[in-house]
């Protein structure tokens, strides 16, 4: 693993709508690293890679993406939004729908040359989805869209990878598959993934470190360092208990498993759910 | 029935029509937009009989209005966003608009009806040229923003972060409908542009999901039933628009009840 940086935030705070969602935060992450970014609703994952996209810039401090300020539009960066605009009747394959963006940015008429369809299902082979590039988009469950995502995300060769809540919406298996999935071809490729989740403990063989927000702040370090129940309970802003038993760790808050009230809701189901930054605030528990 | 004049006219400015309808139509539906749509041709019926009150042909009031309620629909919102409340509201009064300037410049009711339902078999050389124009400058925008277009359609989120300007695409959009929709006004009507707008466009995104082949069957399916439309319309002597709408409706519902190709039974 080489020391560049490729994501810096130097006492930067990020606002948006009047909300301080960020308030002088630093860390650094460096190439190559998968980084889990976790945290309650609300503390502010998607508005962090919206800043990092350039979409949003830091209210205060610094924030130097590559070593430069962010700016829209930036080809080395990778991006899978959380899933909340899919067109319920939309009849686009999915080599169609990857195919449009590929060079979305440019005017003209779109055309598919016949290397890019290559890349296209070569991609969607490496997640294991090569029969979605036919299918019909209104024909995929949640899972399946993901994963087209997933590879879309991965085109074009990206050197930086965030991908805001990509378990959303996929059963535990997939979800597996998703990570495993993810961090083979990045570990392959040199990408340094930022990959935000609800749960904890899925993540724990495949990240390097983690990044946690909550309450304004940000704390990057490794698992050990970052989920303690003292570290927790300042981003929570309520009284938390870190569990670790066989290999899981469970974050509680009085006597429940915080993730997984969180997550509960978001579980198991196959559509969308609008887990917006600025939805329900299931962090505290009072 | 080619030996006529007006019929030969009503088949080109049906044709120019058609084509331009079914493009247009294809991406207001994959959209979601088309309610929208349809509210830009109530807008441009206040349009049209509001130009016959100052003297204007009913084309270019139609065009003035479409255009500007298109654009500011447009820069209003610069995501996909089905107001439909607000639509209503809006195109409720535009109605209400058009029936006050009728009221106002009497003479001019006459013309209510090929306005709201269409009158292709008048159509003349200028209006064919007219409407040939307008065509060429919609396919040829639309031609130069569709690669966007189809980007932040499909996902918002992320061609916003790859900087397409979505404000921008959307309004020159809906701005292109406008024009697309005056044009269709032509042929049949304010109240029916959803039958060359909508109904093939639908219909072919059903039969079809690869972006090209529902472009084209989208076009060949309005052509079809315009022309067909009119070759009904000729020999049973129904109105054009009735036998359009009725095209438009059955190749839907056909292709409704047909079985996707590639509709495999699978998880979902």
């Amino acid at each position: 693993m080489t020391k560049d940086i490729v994501v810096e935030l130097d006492h930067a705070s990020i606002r948006i709508g009047g909300r301080t969602v960020l308030a002088d935060a630093s860390f650094a992450i460096q190439s190559g690293e998968f980084i889990g970014v976790l945290g309650p609703n609300g503390a502010g994952k998607t508005t962090l890679m919206r800043s990092i996209l350039g979409l949003l810039p830091p209210s205060g401090g610094g924030l130097r993406v590559f070593g430069h300020t962010p700016h829209c539009g930036d080809r080395s960066i990778g991006y899978l939004p959380q899933l909340r605009t899919v067109l319920p009747d939309l009849r686009v394959r999915g080599l169609d729908f990857i195919g449009a963006s590929l060079h979305g940015d440019r005017w003209g008429i779109p055309r598919l040359s016949h290397s890019e369809r290559h890349m296209i299902e070569e991609t969607l082979e490496a997640v294991g989805a090569r029969e979605l590039a036919t299918r019909p988009l209104s024909q995929m469950s949640g899972g399946e869209r993901q994963r087209l995502l997933l590879a879309q995300a991965l085109i074009g060769e990206p050197k930086l990878l965030l991908l805001d809540e990509p378990l959303i919406s996929l059963d535990a298996r997939h979800q597996e598959v998703a990570i495993e999935v993810v961090r083979r071809v990045c570990r392959e490729r040199g990408i340094t993934v930022m990959f935000s989740a609800h749960e904890l403990n899925q993540l724990l063989p495949a990240i390097d470190r983690v990044l946690y927000l909550g309450n304004g702040q940000a704390v990057l370090g490794n698992v050990d360092e970052v989920v303690t129940a003292p570290v927790l309970s300042r981003l929570y802003g309520a009284e938390i208990e870190v569990i670790r038993a066989g290999g899981h760790i469970f974050v509680m808050s009085h006597g429940s498993d915080v993730e997984r009230t969180d997550h509960a809701h978001g579980h198991g189901h196959d559509h969308e759910h609008g887990h917006g930054h600025s939805g329900h605030d299931h962090g505290h528990h009072h | 029935m080619f030996q006529y004049e007006f019929m030969t006219n009503a088949f080109a400015a049906a044709g120019i029509v058609a084509v331009v309808s079914g493009v247009v139509g294809y991406f207001l539906v994959m959209r979601g937009q088309t309610f929208a749509g349809h509210a830009l041709s109530h807008i441009g019926f206040a349009g049209a009989t509001g130009a016959g009150l100052i003297g204007l042909a009913p084309l270019w009031g139609l065009l003035g209005f479409t255009l500007a309620a298109g654009i500011v629909m447009g820069a209003l919102s610069d995501r996909i966003s089905n107001r439909d409340v607000a639509i209503g509201v809006v195109l409720a009064l535009a109605l209400g608009f058009g029936l006050l300037f009728l009221h106002y410049y009497t003479s001019f009711a006459t013309q209510a009806t090929a306005l709201l339902f269409g009158n292709v078999l008048a159509v003349d050389h200028s209006m064919i040229a007219t409407l040939a124009a307008l065509g060429v400058v919609t396919l040829v925008s639309l031609a130069v923003i569709m690669r966007p277009l189809i980007f932040a359609t499909l996902q918002p989120e992320l061609a916003e972060a790859k900087g397409v300007p979505m404000r921008f695409i959307s309004t020159a959009f809906l701005a292109l409908v406008a024009i697309a929709v005056s044009a269709c006004a032509q042929i049949v009507g304010v109240l029916m542009v959803f039958t060359l707008m909508v109904g093939p466009a639908a219909a072919a995104q059903r039969v079809t999901t690869g972006l090209w082949s529902g472009l084209v069957l989208s076009a060949a399916l309005a052509l079809a039933e315009s022309w067909l439309g009119l070759a009904i319309a000729y020999y049973t002597d129904w109105p054009v628009s009735f036998c359009i709408a009725l095209l438009s409706a059955l190749a839907y519902f056909i292709c409704l009840a047909m079985p996707a190709p590639r509709a495999k039974v699978h998880a979902h």
